[in-house]
């Protein structure tokens, strides 16, 4: 069992405004439902610039809730500048500490306040840009290097635990210390990393995927009374489970190759390729 | 706020279980006046040397096995590395090994490192599941072949409770001169087993899980079975596990099967009612609820349901202010960050895997829990998802 304090278990019990501010001036839409936790704060923001209401949706463990809810207590009130320079870590102070292996929530929470300032300023913020490092949780070179200097981080366990990069499959380990080295200066790097560029991080690519199945796809197979659900995405492949009548129906393998495959190759990517789960 | 003994509503048997009083009182005399060392030369131990074959004749009766085929050893991964590794030193020339995507880590990982460990010299196939959790008979018997040193699938899940056709499936090993091992550690007590009409080699049990204290497990050997120790040390267990006896829990375990034995019924009629019972009010009144694993071919204690849109450790963190204990298959609650291989492997769609809740029942459930798990779980799933991003429903 995780040793929460008694801050985070009273702020996961009795969360501090929960929902969605009417007409927010900013929204920061953070996290997503494959990676296991998801921010969507909203804020409004009057014409000094002060952030007078902040309300927030999480979907995530006790330390997300409780960060959420930290987060829109702190920043009620303040002026826009003074909420920028808010950090992961004065979240997690707030709260009086996070178990060590749940830090990244309190990450979430600074990424989700960034999003919500970008958006109330119509900027775009440059985090997605970068290079994917870790593709199970769509991480990029940007965002690590950025934590590991906000953090003051020193080893790859711990870049897991603030960013989750590595807590999947494991296989960016190795570029996970080299980017570590390289942040630090105290050991060159032996090589650059490495790892070609991609249009999409693996993150996007979900989430562009859900979209368009809920969009265009499901209710269209839904008319025959039949269905669809993405269970996994990896690289280009797209893993999906046919429901309803779409599992009885002899011409459900031309659907999903000739409907599903095509309208996700035009509208999100036109290397995917669509196979059902067996 | 710490939960006092007595007032939690413990559903979480598949993780560990209450040491049954029997078993507590069967195992005193040897936390205390019988000390004595079993391999001793007088009386004062040998004494106590009998008690353990008594409690290896308890086993083996639970089991349908010869007393011999019992080895006793201090927990069910001990038992399952055992199983496996004695395999591989008897056939060098085999490298390959055939399990399950959806083993226990006991056995997971044991795999892993031996792939691992020896440069992929052992090649290891894990069986898929199906959405229902249950395998694909012919994608096994493609799976065997002469290079198999050892076929190691689980008789029941721990997660779903979902059951392996292992009878099936040993004998569709021992035709091919192949040696079968499953780890049997949540359907002991639960499923009937006789070893005598069975074609299994090994077999691992565990005492946690059935009333026994932690920290004893056996092994089974089937009598012929070629066998090379994984722990070297003294002539305990004739030979095959050295190391002093933990008498106290080995007569424990004894008690706790000859009970086993006793409650099995019980285990298939009032603890799968109220297993029923429970599973169905939920899905009827908790929308967007799915089971996980398949409806009957599954053990009588465990359900495993998926709320969707919400994260099953703030399920369990609401449950545990309620002193009602549970497990799931999140994330979050593993320590790691992807949640349970087991629901990965059977195709859970993410909206589902994070969600899971895992309740395994015991003998000691009543009616009275159940019924207030049900009024209480429908209030702490619409908090949550009143507050998840993802749900749009009502």
């Amino acid at each position: 069992m995780w040793q929460y304090t008694d801050v985070v278990q009273e702020h996961f019990l009795n969360p501090r405004n929960v929902g969605e501010v009417e007409n927010p001036s900013g929204t920061g839409d953070v996290g997503s439902l494959a990676c296991g936790d998801a921010l969507k704060l909203t804020i409004k923001v009057d014409e000094n610039d002060t952030i007078v209401d902040a309300r927030f949706k999480t979907f995530g463990c006790a330390s997300a809730i409780a960060s959420s809810s930290a987060l829109t207590e702190m920043i009620k009130g303040m002026k826009i500048s003074e909420a920028e320079k808010i950090t992961n870590q004065h979240i997690a102070d707030f709260l009086g500490g996070l178990p060590k292996e749940k830090m990244h929530c309190s990450v979430m929470g600074r990424e989700a306040l960034e999003a919500a300032i970008a958006d109330y300023r119509g900027i775009i913020l440059p985090m997605a840009e970068g290079e994917v490092v870790c593709e199970c949780f769509g991480v990029t070179d940007l965002e690590i290097i950025r934590t590991i200097k906000d953090s003051d981080l020193r080893s790859v366990e711990e870049i897991t635990n603030f960013t989750k990069a590595g807590g999947g499959c494991g296989k960016c380990e190795d570029k996970l210390q080299a980017l570590l080295n390289e942040t630090l200066g105290t050991i060159p790097a032996k090589e650059k990393v490495a790892g070609k560029p991609q249009k999409m991080t693996t993150l996007q690519k979900i989430k562009k995927i859900e979209e368009v199945l809920e969009r265009e796809i499901k209710p269209m197979l839904r008319q025959d009374g039949g269905d669809i659900e993405l269970i996994d995405v990896d690289g280009d492949d797209v893993l999906v489970s046919m429901r309803g009548a779409c599992t009885s129906c002899a011409k459900s393998q031309m659907t999903l190759k000739e409907y599903v495959e095509k309208k996700l190759r035009e509208l999100v990517l036109d290397t995917l390729t669509v196979e059902e789960a067996k | 706020m710490k939960t006092t003994p007595g007032k939690e509503i413990y559903m979480d048997n598949n993780a560990t279980t209450r040491i049954a009083p029997e078993v507590v009182e069967a195992m005193m005399p040897f936390l205390t006046d019988y000390y004595g060392n079993p391999s001793s030369m007088y009386n004062f131990g040998g004494q106590v040397a009998e008690k353990i074959t008594a409690a290896r004749r308890q086993v083996a009766d639970l089991l349908g096995a010869d007393p011999e085929e019992i080895t006793f050893t201090s927990c069910g991964t001990e038992s399952d590395s055992t199983a496996v590794l004695s395999a591989l030193k008897s056939f060098p020339e085999r490298k390959h090994i055939l399990t399950t995507r959806v083993e226990h880590p006991a056995v997971k990982t044991l795999c892993e490192s031996l792939e691992a460990l020896t440069g992929h010299k052992h090649r290891v196939t894990r069986l898929k599941v199906a959405a229902d959790g249950t395998l694909d008979m012919a994608e096994y018997e493609k799976a065997l072949s002469e290079d198999t040193a050892i076929v190691s699938v689980m008789w029941a899940n721990n997660e779903t409770g979902v059951l392996f056709p292992v009878e099936e499936m040993a004998a569709m090993a021992k035709e091919r001169g192949i040696l079968f091992h499953t780890d049997a550690v949540q359907a002991v007590g639960k499923v009937p087993i006789n070893m005598k009409e069975s074609s299994v080699d090994f077999l691992s049990l565990s005492g946690h899980k059935l009333h026994a204290p932690k920290g004893v497990g056996v092994l089974y050997v089937r009598r012929g079975t070629p066998f090379v120790p994984f722990l070297a040390g003294g002539h305990q267990e004739r030979g095959r596990r050295g190391g002093t006896e933990n008498v106290a829990s080995i007569v424990g375990l004894g008690r706790a099967c000859s009970l086993a034995a006793e409650k099995m019924e019980e285990e298939n009629s009032r603890v799968k009612a109220l297993r029923d019972r429970l599973e169905e009010r939920l899905l009827a009144n908790v929308p967007r609820a799915l089971l996980n694993g398949h409806k009957t071919e599954r053990l009588p204690n465990t359900s495993n349901i998926s709320f969707e849109f919400v994260e099953g450790e703030s399920i369990l963190l609401h449950l545990n202010e309620l002193n009602i204990c549970a497990s799931s298959g999140s994330a979050c609650t593993s320590g790691s960050l992807e949640p349970s291989h087991v629901l990965r492997a059977m195709g859970v769609p993410f909206t589902a895997a994070h969600g899971s809740i895992r309740f395994s029942l015991s003998v000691y459930n009543t009616d009275e829990e159940v019924d207030y798990v049900l009024e209480k779980i429908p209030a702490i799933i619409a908090t949550l998802r009143k507050m998840s991003p993802f749900w749009t429903g009502e």
